[in-house]
């Protein structure tokens, strides 16, 4: 079950197309990586979910339905750049935020209050948000994103400006909030938080969905068949069967080969013939990560943010 | 709708616990009764002169019975020379000294006034009038007419003007009431469109820099939250009006009360003042000026109770609405496609245009209510909120307001279309010098 779709959605903006015949499904429990490089699309993406624009041709479901106004209080976002409003206090910007989501005030403050003792921040209730540190003030906009239990989150770079202490925080926020049932988009450059939390991907590039896929589909994309080997003694040359990437020495007698299997052959036969030829301490296959992954599939371009 | 609301309610609550906001609205009353308690108090004040004493030397010998002494002046006469006189002005001895030349009969340009420092237009008006009445009286005998036939012949004309109604019942009116209520309703919604329309830009351009926008922008329809914001700031300065008149009212009561006079009786304590002081020549001029003068205020009080007060409340209200709209929208997309005060600059110049030209056109239409200038300006929706306020107080007819109301509904609903389109593309466009061109590609943007 998806809880939202989006079929060809296509986005112009006077002379640039921001998409162009994007389709992604996001299965509901997930967390879903939105990956792509600087003025890919990913923002007007999240717009046109969030209803903030209308696409110009193509279809979005929201759990089998045609997005609605309505759906807007099952969606929360937290967008890249964050803000509130400065001159007012913290408190009544969030109960001013959550009704704007639609809950009553009573609802309001009820959920307000476990988020405050959750976090400890009780004493941040009657501060101007200017009072607050910039960490402490992506705190409140965090939870001005969660409040309303909403089934589908968008975190757009949720953990940029966050110390890793706060940054693991919100982590785990995040993965409790999975364990409860909601939907995430994660809208990232960090790799390593991808890698990490994410279990499914769509990589969109240049207004296109180049790659899409759960994190193993992805990943198994991207093999090259090829296993890295370290052992002791000298590897000849292994062709035609075989080839070896790269080899070199390491310092405590070990040597260390990329070995790429070709023509077929099963792992049983390259380990067999590297027995035969070395002592093998250990052997393992190459598994892409999501910055090769990523890199590879941008096309080598020069990628800001990496 | 419910969101409309929301918008509307933050704003309101937030503007209006400003510092700023509340300082201004306690203030300004404080500030109007000030000025209206020193300018009661310079009025009576300023006739409480210490004895001055003028030295005389007439040299024609006409004047001697002229010049009477009063509570404040004595008018010594001197036949010593000039020259003497003159050194005793230097010294400092005496300040001010009167030389009539033997023939201002025939030159009545001789009159000279020394003085130590410069000569007071008060003291020099009322030396030149005692002269000037004399020889005219002296001339107008020789020429055979009587004093009394001069006393009658000196009288003062006030026309009484009368509007014609419909059931043609003749009216008092005083075009002295309409042109105050005419201009001060109409420089009201000037000030009112120029301060408020900018409040609404700033919280538009805080909105969009401060970047939470995009978080309210997820849950509010950009219309919706355009919409709410503009009536919150409407609402914020209805209550700082409403609080200036109940404020404004209720401090001037107070003074009054506490120092027991009125209004009306401390207008009659001056002329009182000033006519005491006087000669008696002068003082039956003044009298009749004042008295004039005091008729021509109570006239004015009544004639302004004989406007049509609620027709001209309710049109205020409504063009006061319909005038904000149209021009708070325009400065809400002003405020939407810029990201800092440089740049409002250059996109604010053409608003403001039509409004300062709209405060020129209708003081041109007070002068005539009913010219071609004033029709056309109080049809044109740009203008005519503030033309048309001018000029209602002086009587328009019903299908003039009617048409001029309808053009304005059409011109806040067309200019509200037209600024919600460039509003909800501009609140999100980030880092783009946005020029005019630019603006009208927004405006057909799809969704």
């Amino acid at each position: 079950m998806n809880i939202l779709e989006t079929h060809d959605v296509v986005k112009q903006y006077a002379e640039h197309r921001a998409l162009d015949g994007v389709s992604i499904a996001i299965p509901k429990g997930s967390i879903f990586g939105l990956l792509g490089p600087n003025g890919a699309g990913k923002t007007s993406l999240i717009r046109i979910i969030t209803q903030i624009t209308a696409p110009d041709a193509g279809r979005v479901l929201f759990e089998g339905q045609p997005l609605r106004p309505d759906h807007i209080r099952q969606i929360g976002y937290l967008p890249e750049e964050r803000g509130l409003y400065k001159k007012m206090k913290v408190g009544e910007q969030l109960l001013y935020l959550a009704q704007l989501k639609g809950l009553s005030e009573k609802q309001a403050m009820e959920k307000l209050k476990i988020w405050f003792k959750k976090f400890d921040i009780k004493t941040w209730w009657g501060k101007n948000v200017e009072d607050l540190s910039k960490g402490m003030q992506q705190k409140i906009q965090f939870v001005a994103t969660v409040m309303h239990e909403p089934e589908l989150i968008i975190l757009d770079e949720p953990f940029s400006g966050f110390d890793p202490i706060n940054a693991n925080l919100i982590k785990d926020e995040i993965l409790e909030l999975k364990e409860k049932g909601s939907t995430i988009i994660f809208s990232t450059h960090r790799m390593e938080s991808v890698e990490e939390l994410c279990d499914h991907i769509t990589l969109i590039n240049k207004s296109k969905v180049v790659l899409n896929g759960s994190k193993k589909e992805v990943k198994d994309q991207f093999k090259d068949n090829s296993y890295a080997v370290s052992f002791r003694g000298t590897l000849a040359d292994l062709s035609p069967d075989f080839e070896v990437i790269a080899n070199k020495d390491t310092k405590e007698g070990l040597a260390e080969a990329h070995i790429r299997i070709l023509n077929n052959k099963s792992v049983n036969e390259l380990v067999g013939r590297l027995i035969s030829e070395v002592e093998l301490v250990s052997f393992s296959e190459n598994i892409p990560s999501f910055n090769d992954i990523f890199i590879r599939a941008v096309g080598g371009e020069i990628v800001g943010d990496l | 709708m419910k969101n409309i609301f929301l918008v509307f309610k933050r704003e309101y609550l937030v503007r209006v616990r400003k510092k700023s906001f509340i300082l201004m609205t306690l203030l300004t009353p404080l500030l109007i009764a000030a000025f209206y308690g020193i300018m009661v108090w310079a009025a009576i004040g300023s006739f409480e002169n210490e004895l001055k004493s003028i030295q005389v030397i007439d040299k024609s010998g006409l004047f001697k019975t002229k010049f009477k002494n009063d509570d404040n002046t004595v008018f010594d006469f001197k036949d010593e020379p000039v020259a003497t006189a003159q050194k005793k002005l230097k010294d400092q001895e005496d300040k001010l000294l009167v030389l009539i030349p033997a023939d201002i009969l025939q030159q009545p340009g001789g009159l000279q006034i020394y003085s130590d420092k410069s000569v007071s237009p008060l003291v020099k008006g009322r030396i030149e009038r005692i002269v000037q009445q004399e020889i005219r009286n002296i001339k107008l005998t020789k020429a055979g007419i009587t004093q009394a036939v001069i006393e009658d012949a000196n009288q003062n004309v006030d026309a009484q003007t009368f509007n014609l109604d419909d059931e043609g019942k003749s009216q008092s009116s005083s075009t002295m009431a309409a042109y105050i209520a005419g201009y001060a309703a109409a420089f009201l919604l000037y000030i009112f469109i120029l301060v408020y329309g900018a409040g609404v830009m700033q919280s538009v351009m805080e909105e969009k820099s401060s970047r939470i926008i995009e978080v309210i922008i997820s849950s509010v329809k950009p219309f919706h939250l355009m919409l709410g914001k503009i009536l919150g700031v409407a609402a914020v300065g209805l209550t700082q009006f409403l609080l200036w008149a109940v404020l404004t009212f209720g401090i001037t009561t107070a003074t009054q009360t506490l120092f027991g006079f009125n209004r009306f009786t401390a207008a009659q304590e001056v002329v009182d003042k000033q006519t005491q002081n006087a000669d008696p020549e002068l003082k039956k001029e003044m009298e009749k000026q004042q008295t004039g003068m005091v008729k021509q205020m109570n006239e004015s009080m009544q004639s302004l109770q004989s406007l049509p007060l609620t027709q001209i409340l309710l049109c205020f209200l409504f063009y006061f609405f319909g005038g904000y709209l149209l021009y708070s929208s325009l400065y809400a997309a002003i405020g939407a496609s810029v990201e800092n005060q440089q740049e409002a600059g250059q996109f604010m110049f053409p608003i403001m245009m039509p409004i300062i030209a709209a405060i020129f056109f209708a003081q041109l239409s007070i002068n005539q209510p009913d010219g071609s200038l004033a029709f056309w300006t109080s049809m044109i929706p740009f203008t005519s909120p503030i033309v048309m306020m001018a000029r209602i107080p002086f009587g328009v007819p019903g299908w003039e307001i009617a048409l001029s109301m309808a053009l304005l509904v059409l011109g806040f609903v067309g200019t509200t279309w037209l600024a919600a389109r460039i509003y909800r593309v501009g609140i999100l466009m980030y880092g783009k010098k946005v020029n005019y061109k630019e603006l009208g590609k927004w405006i057909f943007y799809k969704g």
